[in-house]
């Protein structure tokens, strides 16, 4: 895997269904359908589609840390999805090459009946680590998580910061030429947040590539090299960190006032 | 997903998707067979007798069953209890334990088909890698009761295993297309399990085709019929009908077909319903 990293966006748009009620219900459906096919008024459901991304265009190259920035609903999280291969959509291209790994959800793949051992060793597995590199892994992971004794319990047992500490740590492990990030990665108690941030650190000058979620102006200014301002699925601004946050503060200060 | 290099959405064609997502899945089989056996596992952690708890509940099932309908049927329990032994068996912990959890194949895993770039595929392995761990659990109580009578089916009894393989095809395509469904339709589960049910009574499981007479020939329109032949037949010592085997293939493929052509139809949809 020697090629260079590289994410393409062009035109790309993703909209998705959003079902409830009786969108549900196969025999609603089918009552309907055919309700509208003897000439009765056919009516859509309850099946609301949401443009979530739409006219989305940039290119990411190596050495680019990004930042997305937008208020709630602005697509933040779809667009990681959306990069992370788990939202597909055929509108526009969505170009993405390289190793990549996700940290989106802090739980990812964890059960909670199982062991912290055990979850450590199905994360490798999902990983397709061999078993030297999961042995490093289990070792890796119980030093920076400190659960002691609790590694040998079912995970749900766990106190919330144990959890976090568990996920975290097993997130992080891997070396990615891609990184996508979630805002939840920066949650969590001081001395975790410290021994948190020298952890990621370390993952993010290794990767060539990041994209990162946040709420946290600091930490963009900290991180990013550019930003992306989302804004109802479109890009409103793409730019230098500190002149797009600029404009953001400005704008943030605007509605507050 | 430490290696996950997307296809160009735009050139690719959604046929071609859904068929990359099917080799991902058969490369990963060793996850597979680590997710299913963790759910095997968890599902009887913490109890004393593990997974022969349900065949422990099958063996009272059949004792009791055997009994009454030994009488029913006017038959001795020697000639009826290693078949219907058998039968359940096969039923229960084979086709309908395979219809049944395919439905939920997706919705179990909602959380991480979210937050994970796994293939859906996968998935489908899992669940058919816990059914079969599950079903060799099972297979005991036949396999005692035919000690018990001192019955052996012999070396035609090998004949059961391309039966099984081809059930692993259809418990795969089952996934594919009744997991696709119901992550979509949720009333869909129960209406599955309803049908099962009517399965079970229509089909020779509890009752021997024969005794049908003469209105046999019925169970041409029962395809589940042909299907647990395939499997049932060897191991009661008899090679399965010509018939039986051509009508059970051909109704797998045509499942297989609808089954895949739906699963590459809805595959990029399935992140947004489950």
């Amino acid at each position: 895997m020697s090629m260079s990293p590289l994410i393409r966006l062009d035109g790309y748009g993703l909209s998705f269904p959003v079902l409830h009620g009786s969108a549900r219900s196969l025999k609603k459906t089918l009552f309907r359908q055919m309700r509208g096919a003897v000439g009765g008024t056919m009516q859509d459901g309850d099946v609301i589609t949401v443009q979530a991304l739409e006219e989305v265009s940039f290119t990411l190259r190596p050495g680019e840390r990004v930042g997305l920035i937008g208020y709630n609903g602005a697509g933040k999280s779809t667009l990681l999805r959306a990069l992370a291969g788990i939202y597909e959509s055929d509108v526009g291209v969505l170009d993405v090459r390289g190793r990549l790994h996700a940290l989106l959800d802090p739980q990812a793949g964890m059960s909670g009946e199982l062991t912290g051992r055990e979850n450590i060793h199905l994360f490798a597995r999902m990983l397709g680590f061999d078993r030297a590199a999961t042995r490093q892994l289990e070792t890796d992971v119980e030093v920076f998580a400190e659960l002691g004794a609790f590694l040998d319990l079912p995970v749900a047992l766990y106190s919330s910061g144990m959890a976090v500490r568990l996920g975290f740590g097993l997130a992080t492990a891997p070396r990615p030429q891609i990184l996508l990030m979630d805002e939840w990665f920066m949650a969590g108690d001081q001395h975790f947040q410290d021994r948190a941030q020298e952890r990621l650190e370390e993952m993010v000058v290794a990767a060539d590539i990041m994209v990162l979620t946040s709420h946290s102006l600091p930490v963009m200014r900290k991180w990013c090299t550019r930003i992306l301002w989302l804004e109802h699925g479109r890009v409103r601004m793409d730019g230098g960190t500190d002149e797009v946050l600029d404009a953001y503060e400005a704008d943030t200060a605007a509605l507050a006032g | 997903m430490n290696v996950a290099v997307l296809p160009d959405p735009s050139v690719v064609p959604v046929r071609r998707t859904a068929w990359a997502d099917l080799r991902e899945a058969a490369r990963l089989w060793r996850l597979a067979v680590t997710l299913g056996w963790l759910d095997v596992k968890l599902r009887y952690r913490g109890s004393l007798l593990g997974p022969f708890w349900l065949t422990l509940s099958s063996l009272l099932m059949l004792g009791s069953m055997g009994l009454i309908y030994a009488r029913l049927f006017h038959v001795t329990l020697r000639e009826y209890l290693p078949f219907l032994a058998l039968s359940l068996a096969l039923w229960q912990t084979g086709l309908a334990a395979l219809l049944q959890e395919s439905c939920t194949c997706f919705i179990d895993v909602e959380g991480s088909i979210r937050s994970v770039r796994l293939p859906y595929g996968l998935q489908a392995l899992r669940v058919l890698v816990r059914n079969a761990i599950v079903f060799a659990h099972n297979i005991v109580v036949p396999l005692g009761v035919f000690i018990a009578f001192g019955l052996w089916p012999g070396a035609v009894a090998l004949l059961a295993l391309p039966g099984l393989a081809l059930w692993a095809v259809d418990g795969l395509a089952s996934c594919l297309l009744l997991g696709s469904l119901c992550a979509r339709y949720r009333d869909l589960p129960p209406i599955v399990s309803a049908l099962t049910q009517i399965a079970f009574y229509v089909t020779p499981i509890i009752w021997r085709p024969e005794q049908l007479g003469s209105h046999a020939r019925l169970l041409v329109f029962n395809p589940f019929f042909d299907l647990l032949e395939v499997v049932r037949a060897p191991l009661l010592g008899h090679a399965p009908a010509l018939r039986d085997v051509a009508v059970a293939v051909g109704v797998s493929g045509v499942f297989c077909g609808v089954a895949v052509l739906v699963f590459a139809r809805v595959r990029s949809k399935l992140a947004f319903w489950v």
